[in-house]
């Protein structure tokens, strides 16, 4: 391992560089004071340095009882864990079904459409469906729902909660479950954390903080931001610096998906791209984003109905599924039903 | 809150020190830098770049709310309601009460529909005592277009609420009400939203209406990207405006006709298909950002208005008339419509009078 690999201020590197310390086994006999004096730093840094550079040697070959490399993980323990994660479901059956039984956690998910099309609606859905309790065969969870663009109308939350409890909550519980209290629609709504954000600043610094906020708020386990796009469409000059901000904001949200094993939702809006002579429409941010997310669901209108097309996905097959809007929130589609009942 | 200082942070003092040396004033100047940049600019190892970012990010990112606290701010403030209500009862069913406080609400619509009668009406029923189903509110009215017309919005007044307007004085206050302001250029109107900030704060302001958002850019840009390049930092700031005020933000939208190209704008796939013959002039990040758009459309003579996106009602469609106490719907029950038809607008223009006139020759002949 090189010196200048070390994670330490560019002066500190510079000092042991040119006092001719230029790889980590070069180090390895000094005790801290030794090495301040012959790099003329002070000894607490020193110390420091020795930590970092011991540390990085030993996790290299000594810390492998289970893994190679340390942080790494077996495809099969991976498996294993993965087999304990459930899907949170989006209240219709046929996307569930393309889903491969819903939004997965671990994993981004991007949700990108025409205004209008319920990107919002899914947003909320989503939000409440992840509460549903482990005997209805939900996560029993809570919510994080950052709102960038203002659209977060909380009494249309309300309608969706009231929907969501008549359905699964009324059912005939299953043993000692009967004598918990009803559940209100209310209750629903407290399991929501709201972030406003107003700025591409505050957005950075809202996902830079996910990761303090779940670990003081473990039940959460869906993050949704509505939209990641808005505020980086408006008033950006400098293209680099979005692309840049952008793919730092995407890795974050991966950390934070994996570390605390929940699912995040990012719903993006589309643009206009001018491609081979034709205007078509595209998800907004531009190619280097599209790399960004896990899957990507594109929803979309055909004829008279909605469609989530599957754009892309490690995992599912693309395909596509119908889906309605309806007072309740997202639901199967009603033709698609019709369609069922005649086979 | 993103252009928080950062010395004022709480950081260690020999790290706000350095953050100020090297001119990262701000939350945004340091939010806007990677991990690896902070340590060579800065020149300070990780893990104190990494807990300052921490910290910075921490005391950037607003605070929480459960949805549950944001509905009973809402749902507190009784006396005066989340919405304002349009009086045509098919719509404010629609919409749970009318035009929802605290986010936009646009018109789009051909020419001569009826979209400056529809903000004539609101801004009307806004400044209405409480009594009458009103706000008891001022009404800010950026008239780009120069279409605002007094005479026509005492007309309305007289026609809607008689007993009210007959009484001596109150058209003058109601009409007193209504502050009208008409920039001439982009640079102006820039000017007036940042003075109606200020505005909004002290007045009693409760509902901001812009007719029309298009009339703003479209002289001065040719180019579809531009304009919305233009608009950008508007978008953002009549948001933050709305949001912050809690009103109603109305603003209005023309129309164009829609190009080749672009036929496929509302479908991924199939490219080939198009009913609309029109389209929102304003581009596609312009619809993303209003929260209700409503359209006016004629269909063989008869107008309709469509609540096209919203997250509360359904897709439903109302006809309507102009009359002389301004829009009335002609049926409370909203036709529900399906699949993209929402968002077509539709517009026969003159092709029917053109018609009739010319067999008028034709019979002279």
């Amino acid at each position: 391992m090189e010196v200048s690999r070390l994670p330490v201020s560019a002066s500190t590197r510079g000092k042991l560089i040119s006092a001719g310390y230029t790889s980590f086994s070069s180090l390895s006999n000094f005790s801290p004071s030794e090495l301040a004096i012959a790099v003329k730093i002070p000894e607490k840094e020193a110390d420091e340095i020795l930590k970092l550079a011991t540390h990085d040697g030993k996790s290299d070959n000594t810390k492998g009882t289970q893994a190679v490399v340390s942080g790494g993980q077996t495809a099969w323990d991976m498996l294993k864990e993965d087999e304990g994660l459930r899907c949170i479901t989006t209240s219709c059956a046929a996307l569930d079904k393309i889903l491969g039984g819903g939004i997965n956690c671990k994993e981004v998910t991007e949700i990108g459409g025409v205004p209008g099309i319920g990107k919002t609606q899914l947003g909320i859905q989503l939000a409440i469906n992840v509460q549903i309790p482990h005997e209805h065969g939900g996560l029993a969870a809570k919510a994080i729902y950052i709102d960038t663009e203002g659209s977060f109308m909380v009494e249309r939350v309300l309608q969706i909660a009231a929907a969501c409890l008549s359905e699964y909550y009324e059912l005939p519980r299953r043993g000692s479950n009967a004598n918990q209290p009803n559940r209100q629609p209310q209750d629903l709504l407290e399991n929501i954390y709201y972030f406003r954000v107003c700025s591409y600043t505050e957005q950075i610094a809202a996902i830079n903080y996910l990761g303090k906020f779940i670990k003081e708020h473990k039940e959460v386990k869906i993050v949704i931001v509505d939209s990641i796009t808005f505020h980086f469409r408006q008033d950006f000059e400098n293209m680099a610096l979005r692309t840049r901000l952008l793919s730092e904001l995407a890795l974050k949200l991966m950390k934070v998906a994996n570390e605390f094993k929940l699912a995040v939702v990012l719903l993006n809006q589309v643009t206009t791209k001018y491609s081979e002579g034709s205007v078509h429409l595209t998800l907004a941010l531009g190619d280097s984003w599209s790399h960004a997310s896990t899957n990507r669901i594109i929803l979309h209108w055909n004829a008279n109905e909605r469609y989530a097309y599957i754009d892309k996905s490690p995992t599912l097959q693309s395909s596509s599924a119908p889906y309605a809007v309806t007072g309740k929130g997202i639901r199967d589609s009603v033709s698609d039903h019709k369609r069922a009942k005649l086979m | 809150m993103a252009n928080r200082v950062i010395s004022e942070m709480g950081l260690p003092k020999s790290i706000s020190n350095v953050f100020a040396a090297r001119n990262l004033i701000t939350a945004k100047d340091v939010l806007s830098l990677t991990e690896f940049d902070l340590m060579e600019l800065l020149d300070i190892g990780l893990s104190e770049v990494v807990s300052a970012i921490a910290h910075i990010s921490e005391i950037t990112c607003p605070p929480y709310q459960t949805a549950l606290s944001l509905w009973k701010q809402h749902s507190q403030t009784e006396n005066h309601p989340s919405f304002l209500p349009t009086h045509l009862n098919g719509l404010d069913a629609a919409l749970c009460g009318g035009i929802p406080n605290g986010v936009l609400t646009e018109v789009v619509g051909p020419a001569g529909i009826g979209k400056t009668q529809f903000c004539l009406k609101l801004s009307l029923l806004a400044s209405l005592p409480k009594t009458y189903g009103g706000l008891c509110g001022k009404v800010i009215y950026i008239d780009v277009e120069s279409k605002f017309s007094s005479k026509r919005l005492i007309e309305i007044g007289f026609n809607s609420f008689p007993e009210l307007f007959r009484m001596k004085g109150m058209a003058e206050e109601m009409a007193g009400r209504i502050v009208v302001l008409q920039p001439e250029s982009l640079s102006e109107f820039t000017e007036s939203l940042q003075q109606i900030k200020v505005l909004l704060l002290q007045q009693q302001v409760k509902l901001l209406i812009v007719d029309s958002m298009t009339a703003l850019v479209s002289g001065e840009y040719e180019q579809g990207h531009s304009r919305q390049n233009q608009l950008g930092w508007h978008i953002s700031f009549i948001k933050s405006l709305a949001e912050l005020s809690q009103i109603p933000v109305v603003l209005t939208n023309q129309v164009r006709s829609q190009s080749f190209d672009q036929i496929s704008r509302y479908s991924f796939e199939d490219p080939t298909r198009s009913d609309s013959h029109l389209v929102a002039a304003l581009g596609i990040n312009w619809a993303h950002a209003v929260t209700i758009r409503l359209v006016l459309e004629a269909i063989s003579g008869q107008r309709y208005i469509k609540v096209a996106k919203s997250p509360i009602s359904p897709p439903l469609a109302f006809p309507f008339i102009v009359s002389a106490s301004g829009i009335l719907l002609l049926s409370d029950d909203g036709r529900e419509m399906a699949g993209p038809q929402v968002n077509t607008i539709r517009h026969q223009g003159h092709s029917a009078i053109m018609h009739s006139m010319q067999e008028d020759c034709h019979q002279s002949d």
